[in-house]
Formats: structure tokens, sequence, C-alpha cells
């Protein structure tokens, strides 16, 4: 895809955030076939599919995308641990879903307020996403606001994911962003939607010791390397193919 | 501002008949999608085209079928550059397009005075149809909130529910019709 970007563009920043939609894409692209009903199938596979968009858009600033995506190895990844968790049962994904999509929208918020390289991009992304968190916190409230079962399995899900929380406020270079106001407004978004959904926020630590997160450093947990074979093995093995 | 020469205009106008590959009774002028062309010395233009979603998939097809028809109209050289700024919205849909979308059986999305976020109605369950369904956004944001209801667009009915705020394609939404109980799909704000 040809975009018009400026000349220069943080590689840092675009490799991060187009990381963790590729990531994130290729995920929720595992459901498709196992959704629990056709209209999650479909919902989970358009989000998928803006996250695709904006990561193509991301990586062609940052190089070539096709290289970027398919030749890369697990550690040249700059993607956030969060994104790669596997998508475990509907409550984890919706959990991860969440978690990420109030992130990425009060982030691209930021950024298309501002002038910097990603704001075209940012002011785009922004009127999606809006629409993958509402989608997320919909899920959250009907699981966690449901039945028993649904309640335990939504706490158990925002309990696992959340160690993996700390790391989306590590400031990334290239970025103009208050990270500490950011962060508090998450949590403030988070908090509020738990509490509606009847679920209590997760005490487990988010950061230091015990918490989980260096993803932006190219430290990916177990499961990214097998997500990592699948999704490069056909670019890796029928080099320059297409359709 | 560089003001475009009367053949600038009457090259645009037939790059904006080409038909959207997605939703063919619309074309891409209609969709709002072209936003300019330039001539670079005889026989060479450049297209500027922008995506409805960043993901959209229809963007290369449509680059393909505006060099298509420019090509035969006798232009030598034709580039498609895909530009992001300012945001397309459905804003942008101009009110013919708006007429056939909906004679298409899409409901087309409704005007906003300003864009943005919308406070967002929470509700544990199916979402009922008073709500302001396609209509979202953060706490605490100033926008406008939806008044007007999303009408069916077979039988023009207001009374009807969000079934599912991702439908066939990123841009819509599926709805129900709890008058003539027809389902169909949103064309939803952006």
């Amino acid at each position: 895809m040809t975009a018009a970007g400026p000349a220069t563009v943080p590689v840092t920043a675009a490799l991060a955030l187009g990381d963790d939609a590729l990531v994130l894409s290729h995920r929720l692209g595992e459901w498709a076939g196992h959704a629990p009903v056709l209209e999650e199938e479909v919902a989970l596979a358009n989000i998928a599919l803006d996250l695709l968009g904006q990561a193509r858009v991301l990586l062609s600033l940052a190089g070539d995308e096709d290289e970027l995506a398919f030749l890369r190895e697990e550690r040249s990844f700059r993607n956030l641990q969060l994104v790669e968790q596997p998508n475990g049962d509907f409550a984890h994904t919706i959990a991860r879903q969440l978690y990420f999509s109030t992130y990425q929208h009060l982030l691209h918020a930021e950024l298309a307020a501002g002038d910097g390289p990603f704001a075209p991009l940012a002011a785009k992304a922004v009127k999606e996403v809006a629409y993958h968190r509402d989608h997320a916190e919909q899920w959250t409230l009907r699981l966690g606001d449901g039945t028993e079962t649904s309640h335990e399995r939504m706490r158990r899900a925002c309990d696992a994911l959340w160690r993996f929380t700390g790391e989306l406020f590590q400031p990334v270079e290239g970025l103009d962003v208050d990270w500490a106001d950011l962060e508090s407004r998450w949590v403030e978004s988070v908090t509020r939607v738990l509490g509606r959904a009847t679920l209590t926020v997760p005490e487990g630590p988010r950061t230091g010791a015990w918490s989980a997160g260096a993803g932006r450093q190219g430290v990916h947990t177990e499961s990214f390397g097998r997500m990592l074979a699948e999704m490069q093995h056909l670019h890796r093995s029928h080099p320059g193919a297409s359709w | 501002m560089v003001t475009a020469t009367a053949l600038e205009a009457e090259l645009l106008e037939l790059a904006g008949s080409v038909p959207d590959p997605e939703l063919p009774v619309l074309t891409l002028h209609e969709l709002g999608v072209v936003r300019a062309l330039r001539l670079h010395g005889s026989g060479a233009a450049e297209v500027d085209l922008t995506p409805t979603y960043t993901g959209c998939p229809a963007i290369e097809a449509m680059s393909l079928d505006i060099e298509r028809v420019l090509r035969e109209h006798g232009l030598r050289e034709v580039s498609v550059r895909t530009v992001l700024s300012p945001a397309w919205s459905t804003d942008d849909i101009t009110p013919e397009g708006r007429r056939k979308l909906r004679e298409f059986g899409i409901a087309p999305p409704r005007t906003r005075a300003t864009s943005g976020p919308i406070p967002l109605a929470l509700g544990p369950t199916r979402t009922d149809a008073t709500d302001t369904t396609g209509a979202i956004g953060t706490t605490g944001a100033a926008g406008t909130v939806e008044t007007e209801p999303v009408r069916c667009p077979h039988c023009g009915s207001a009374d009807t529910e969000l079934l599912s705020r991702f439908s066939s394609t990123a841009c819509k939404a599926l709805r129900r019709c709890l008058s003539c109980r027809e389902p169909f799909d949103h064309f939803k704000e952006l």
C-alpha cells in the first residue's frame, strides 16, 4: 500500500504500533471458524481487518511491510506481550480486547490530536478502534453480569491478563505522549467497565516482579514463537508467491 | 490551493464515476473517496484516493478501476495515491449516495453535526431499540448524541434493533426491523 507520509518517521514507534496491530490481527483471525456465534465470527474478523489495515500503513512507514511481517525473527518484533497471548476461551479474548482497545483508543486519540507523523493514521484508527472498544465493553458487561459461569470465566480471564497491562504504558521512543496520564485514564476506564460488569479490578501487580512485559524490547512469551511459525511459514516456504 | 483546470475537473468526474467494487450501486464520487486529480505534463495523471476504513480491501480494486477508466480515456500514465488525511467520514457520502444505499436495502449512515466520541450507553444484555447504537465513545468526552433513529430501508419503520456491531463488511452493522422483521445492513457512522 502506498501511503503518503512525512519524510522522517520514528521507526521504533512505527514498529511498536504496527506490530501490536499485526499480531493482534493474527490472533483474532484465528477465531475464524471457531467463534461461538456467527455474528461474533464476523465481528472478530472485521476487527482483525481494521487492525491489519493499520498494521500495513504503520509497517510501510518503517520499511517493506511484507519483509517486516514475514521475515523477521521473534526477537525483532516490538509488540506488547498482551497482544500475543493465546485466544484462550471467548472471555480471554474479550478481556484482551478490553485491555488493548481501551489503550489503543486513548493512545490514538492523543496521536491524532498532535501533528506528528502518526497523526493521519491515528485520526482514522481512532474512529475504527472506538467500535472495537465498544464491542469489548459490551461483551465484558454481558459476560460479567451474566450467568454464574460467564461471570467466573470473565473474572478468570481479566485476572490472567492483568500482569501484561503494565507494559502498555512503557514510553515508546518517538511518541510524544504523557504516559502517566494515559495510564491513569486507562485504569479509570477499565475500573468503571469492570465495576458495571459486577467484576472487581484484579489485585495482582501490573509492573515490577511477578508482572510480565518486555515485548517492546523484543522479549516474548512462549506461545508467540508458535504463532509466528504459523503466520510466516507460507511466505517463507514460497518466497514471492502471490495470489 | 491549486485550482484544478477544466480538464482536470472533467477527468476527476470520470474517475469518480467508477462504481464501488463492493456496493456497485454507488459511484466512488458518491462514496466520497476520490479526493483530487492532477495532470502532470500531457497524458499523466495522479489521483488521490482515500480508504473508508484503513483495512478496506476494496481500495486496490478501486485503484485498478480508476487506472483502467482513465487509460481508456487516453491517458498514458495514471498513478493512484492513497491519502489518509483528512480521515474519511460517512458524512462524505453524498445525498444521492444515501438515497441509492437505501434503495439497495442498506440503511444509510446518519449525518452528524460534529464528529467525535459519543457518550456510551452501557447495557449488560441485548441492546434495546431506544439506545444510541452505532454511537459510541468514551466517558466524559464531549460529542453529539444520535437522536435520529436508524430506519428500516425496507418499510421505513424507526423501530429497529441492533444485532451486531459488525456485519458483512467492516463499514456495516447488522440490524433487524421490529415492524417488518427483516434483517438489514446499516452503514454505520464513522
